[in-house]
């Protein structure tokens, strides 16, 4: 039990207010940040304080959403201290003043060198044969340049390696996102570069946009005048909150008719609004729903894990077969039909053996969701997804099969409808195009020995890749040839210490690892250096929602110690090796190294995101398209917490004007601009997965939780989330537990061919039998290590196609003592 | 849980309450003269008899308001020793009735021996000091620090640890 503090400072009228667009998930909840003197303080009368609340009796429910959390002491570079308040804006049209317990915390969260963060990276390190010392810049990159310079001159870009992010929010951005993809694809040009949680450069998308539909086509306000909302594989209460609780919710409650009015046609019918999932899990959110507005309207799918593509197959067949299909929108906006009709044919009985979900269910499906409403009203059916296809089986077919059903039935591009990932992160991808011919699995690549240096940039893939086990135990293995090599480089200097790292890397089988952090993250256990970075609020930061809504977070506060914002260590890293090449009289090897001229991270934004589709510019692949240059930090500072919609029309009036949804004009993302049907049969499980269902018993999902975000890169330091979950959880089934002998708290392994891993069991009702869900990517307990090194064609990973044995190994009186092993699923 | 059986809960609890319990001042505070106010470092909790222990029922909840009127709280007796329970047994235990989140009022659950939230779906665990289940708040629920004093059986209200939703501060 911590014991919580029993009152907060209150901003004075006077404090500073800025915007914050919440970090975390890709909802990207407004916020206000209010900043003044750790001297002053506002008073209790509305007048006196900078919320305008009045403190002086209590408020009622709803008022404000403010907690001990949302508060915090911070230290500016210059040595002058500020309390903090971080608060929901009321205003935001996304989350509407509401707070989920992740974006809460972003007060919390800030450095404080006494605080919950103190561990943050604060100065570049370097491991120097037996121990970790600070460093400076200058000599953190002065290695690191001689390094990769070596490597680069002798046998070029090939091996040089980079494990990072792509995304938006903390960890990403725009400006992070395009100073960092300057540096891999122009300067370094490497093709030996994978993504965030994969194993690979790819997307998690290839599919919907090889049909010519992004997957962030449509605005959160189409979920709430939808006639009918699918749902596939994805958990929004505990990984979309606000989208649930702002925007599903009072849908479904019936509060949002007047909306629809604004939307519908004349004489079109109003159902009150329904849901169907299809996850083999029942989640919190199914049973939240189910509670809030009854079953009635509430249809789920319990699917046999692996088995959507035979799902959305059948559902497809007999829609076809019911004429609940577009006929004029198929001819004239779509090609493929026909073929995909073909291949994806399935009977509804077939369907129903493969996915275990009976006739009468799929039957429900289609007709909620695609039967018209009345002669001439297609109803408006909205399609969110997430990992349950997107870490599925497989991933391309998956979603070709799924837009298949949704372009049949035209639930594109008309408002209440859409097909889209409800996301992860918030995105903020601007790069230059990849300089591979083609993708490579590099994960796959380091274990086999290729690759000479690998740096990690806000990206823990000991924690969250596929076949984990094995990857960390070559990263380490191959790491400490390198530690040899510096242990034995006795007296050297920054020269002599690169020789020795090179002469390893290139003749012994030695990989050089960089990590580029916030956190020293479980990579530190790898890395040989070690660079300090910066996120929101320590720096200007862009990201685009969901809905493709950009918003500017702006910097209220310095970094810790000497960090930086990842775009001007990507900058430091180019401009170093410019120098060294400069000093040889390497001119053309200078230039591949310029243009990294940046002052601030609004120099990195103005060269990438607002510089893309511009005369001169060069190839580059934006979010933004080619109207992003017309927003500018000033242009986005006014625009608020509201932002803008990308692509951007275009900017009147003082106004950025954007778009909420697209393909309204039916002028899709392909060279004809027509949408194309992909044909999706059914393939069964992959060979690898099917062998270890075979061979073991437990069904291992996993997924995220609600209190936890990522890697917990955060969460493991604050009190509130780590004496809930001191180790990752896997849920069972109360019986399941019995048989094996287990009790809520104790310590299970959970194991396979590829690896075994070990989490604190957390028996639940809900859950099937002989199936599990295992909490993902969490720091102790790491389900990557039993999870198949099988991907799709473009090397997406199959996380949801695990298959283990449980056994216990010990208990824990200290969980059995502290945690509460309650359902996480309310009901009533 | 709707509006009219959240509305009832209060009122029954509310005259539950009335009926049992009274408030004193703490020793200090109410007749102290105003520099001991100046070297305080803790807020000037208020102590409240809330109820005899041998009058508590297992598992059914008792509500009173704490540390003023506005702020309504619950007490439980729960049958088992749990962390932060008093009285011989151990396991008495008083939250605040106000989600840390938003301030709806969360009600007990008999069958699971949790609060929730009707509001944004929140849980917090009665039986581990008020723990987060699941939920949207960023606090656990605030608790009711009770004394319990042998002699008399009487349970008394006599701080709060965490903050409860809707103040600068517990103490108005």
């Amino acid at each position: 039990m911590s014991k919580g503090s029993d009152r907060i400072v209150l901003p004075p009228v006077n404090a500073q207010k800025t915007n914050m667009a919440c970090h975390f998930c890709i909802v990207g909840c407004g916020y206000h940040v209010y900043k003044w003197p750790e001297n002053e303080e506002g008073g209790r009368a509305p007048h006196q304080n900078a919320l305008g609340l009045d403190f002086r009796k209590q408020l009622p429910p709803f008022a404000v959403t403010l907690t001990p959390a949302m508060t915090n002491v911070i230290t500016d570079r210059d040595g002058k201290r500020y309390h903090i308040m971080v608060v929901p804006d009321k205003e935001c049209v996304v989350n509407q003043g509401l707070s989920s317990t992740r974006g809460g915390k972003m007060a919390s969260y800030m450095y404080q060198p006494e605080g919950l963060t103190k561990e943050r990276l604060a100065y570049p390190k370097l491991y120097t044969g037996d121990q970790w010392l600070d460093t400076t810049w200058e000599k953190a990159l002065a290695i690191y340049a001689g390094v990769h310079k070596a490597i680069l001159d002798r046998e070029g870009p090939d091996w040089i390696g980079f494990n990072c992010f792509d995304h938006g929010g903390a960890g990403g951005g725009f400006e992070n996102t395009w100073g960092t993809g300057k540096l891999m694809f122009s300067a370094f040009q490497t093709p030996f570069v994978r993504i965030h949680n994969r194993p690979a450069y790819n997307s998690e998308c290839h599919a919907t946009r090889d049909m010519g539909i992004g997957e962030l086509n449509n605005s959160y306000e189409d979920t709430e005048i939808a006639d009918c909302i699918v749902s596939v594989g994805a958990n929004q209460y505990e990984t979309q909150t606000n989208y649930f609780l702002a925007h599903l919710l009072p849908n479904m409650q019936g509060a949002t008719k007047e909306k629809k009015k604004q939307f519908f046609a004349r004489n079109e019918p109003m159902p009150d609004a329904r849901v169907v999932f299809i996850d083999p899990r029942r989640t919190p959110t199914i049973t939240i729903l189910e509670t809030a507005v009854g079953k009635d309207r509430i249809l789920h799918l319990e699917l046999e894990p692996g088995t959507d593509i035979a799902l959305f197959n059948g559902v497809f067949t007999y829609v076809v077969e019911q004429g609940w299909i577009d006929r004029d929108f198929i001819a004239k906006h779509t090609t493929g039909f026909d073929e995909a009709v073909r291949a994806n044919r399935m009977s509804l009985e077939e369907t129903s053996r493969i996915t275990g979900v009976p006739v009468d269910k799929l039957k429900q499906f289609a007709e909620w969701a695609y039967k018209p409403k009345a002669p001439g009203f297609m109803k408006r059916t909205c399609h969110t997804y997430e990992k349950g296809i997107i870490w599925g089986n497989d991933n391309y077919l998956i979603q070709s099969a799924l837009l298949d059903l949704v372009l049949a039935t035209h639930n594109v591009g008309r408002r209440g409808t859409g097909c889209v990932r409800m996301g992860g992160h918030q995105e903020g991808y601007t790069r230059p195009p990849y300089p591979g011919k083609k993708m490579i699995y590099v994960d796959k690549e380091i274990i086999e020995g290729r690759g000479r240096t690998l740096t990690f940039w806000g990206c823990n893939s000991f924690q969250t890749t596929l076949n984990a086990e094995a990857y960390r135990n070559a990263v380490l293995r191959r790491s400490e040839i390198v530690k040899e090599a510096l242990r034995k480089a006795r007296g050297a200097d920054t020269d002599g210490q690169v020789n020795a790292i090179v002469e390893a890397v290139m003749n012994k089988g030695g990989l050089f690892v960089t990590l580029i952090d916030l956190y020293p993250t479980m990579i530190m256990d790898a890395a040989h250096l070690a660079l300090p970075a910066a996120h929101p609020g320590e720096m200007n930061l862009t990201s685009m929602n969901g809905e493709r809504r950009l918003r500017l977070s702006e910097k209220f506060m310095d970094p810790p110690g000497v960090a930086k914002p990842d775009c001007l260590i990507a900058a430091d890293i180019a401009n170093t090796m410019k120098a060294l090449y400069e000093k040889e009289g390497n001119k053309a090897m200078a230039a591949r190294f310029s243009g990294f001229d940046w002052k601030t991270e609004e120099d990195a934004f103005n060269d990438g995101f607002r510089r893309a589709g511009q005369p001169g510019a060069g190839p580059i692949d934006s979010q933004g398209g080619p109207t992003g240059h017309l927003a500018t930090y000033e242009r986005l500072r006014k625009a608020g917490n509201n932002g803008v919609q990308l692509p951007i029309k275009e900017y009147k009036d003082g106004k950025l004007i954007g778009t909420p949804m697209l393909y309204t004009d039916n002028k899709f993302d392909t060279k004809d601009g027509k949408a194309r049907f992909l044909p999706a049969p059914w393939p069964g499980l992959p060979q690898p997965v099917a062998l270890q269902k075979q061979k073991y018993r437990f069904y291992i999902n996993n997924g995220r939780l609600n209190e936890v975000w990522q890697t917990g890169y955060h969460n493991k330091y604050d009190p509130h989330v780590k004496d809930r979950y001191p180790m990752a959880i896997i849920e069972l089934n109360p019986q399941d537990a019995k048989e094996l002998g287990v009790v809520p708290g104790d310590i299970v392994e959970i194991y396979n061919d590829y690896g075994a891993t070990y989490a604190m069991a957390y028996p639940d009702p809900a859950i099937k039998r002989n199936h599990a869900f295992m909490q993902f990517g969490w720091f102790n307990g790491i389900v990557g290590d039993v999870v198949t090194n099988w991907t799709d064609r473009n090397y997406v990973p199959y996380y949801k196609g695990t298959w283990a044995n449980i056994r216990k190994v010990g208990g824990s009186d200290q969980f059995a003592r502290t945690v509460s092993f309650k359902s996480r699923r309310y009901q009533t | 849980m709707t509006d009219i059986s959240r509305r009832t809960f209060l009122k029954l609890g509310g005259a539950a309450a009335a009926g049992t319990v009274a408030t004193v001042a703490v020793p200090g505070a109410a007749g102290a003269a105003e520099n001991a106010e100046v070297g305080r470092v803790t807020l000037p909790y208020p102590h409240k008899v809330l109820a005899k222990g041998a009058e508590l029922k297992v598992n059914v909840p008792v509500s009173f308001h704490y540390p003023d009127a506005a702020s309504p709280c619950t007490l439980v007796k729960l049958g088992r020793p749990v962390p932060g329970g008093v009285g011989p047994d151990r396991d008495i235990v008083a939250y605040s009735s106000l989600c840390t989140h938003m301030g709806c009022p969360v009600t007990y659950d008999t069958a699971t021996r949790t609060f929730r939230c009707p509001c944004h779906y929140s849980t917090f665990d009665a039986e581990m000091g008020g723990q987060m289940v699941c939920g949207q708040a960023t606090e656990d629920l605030p608790r009711i620090v009770l004394k319990h004093d042998a002699k008399t059986d009487t349970v008394t209200a006599i701080a709060v640890e965490g903050l409860i939703y809707g103040r600068q501060a517990n103490v108005l």
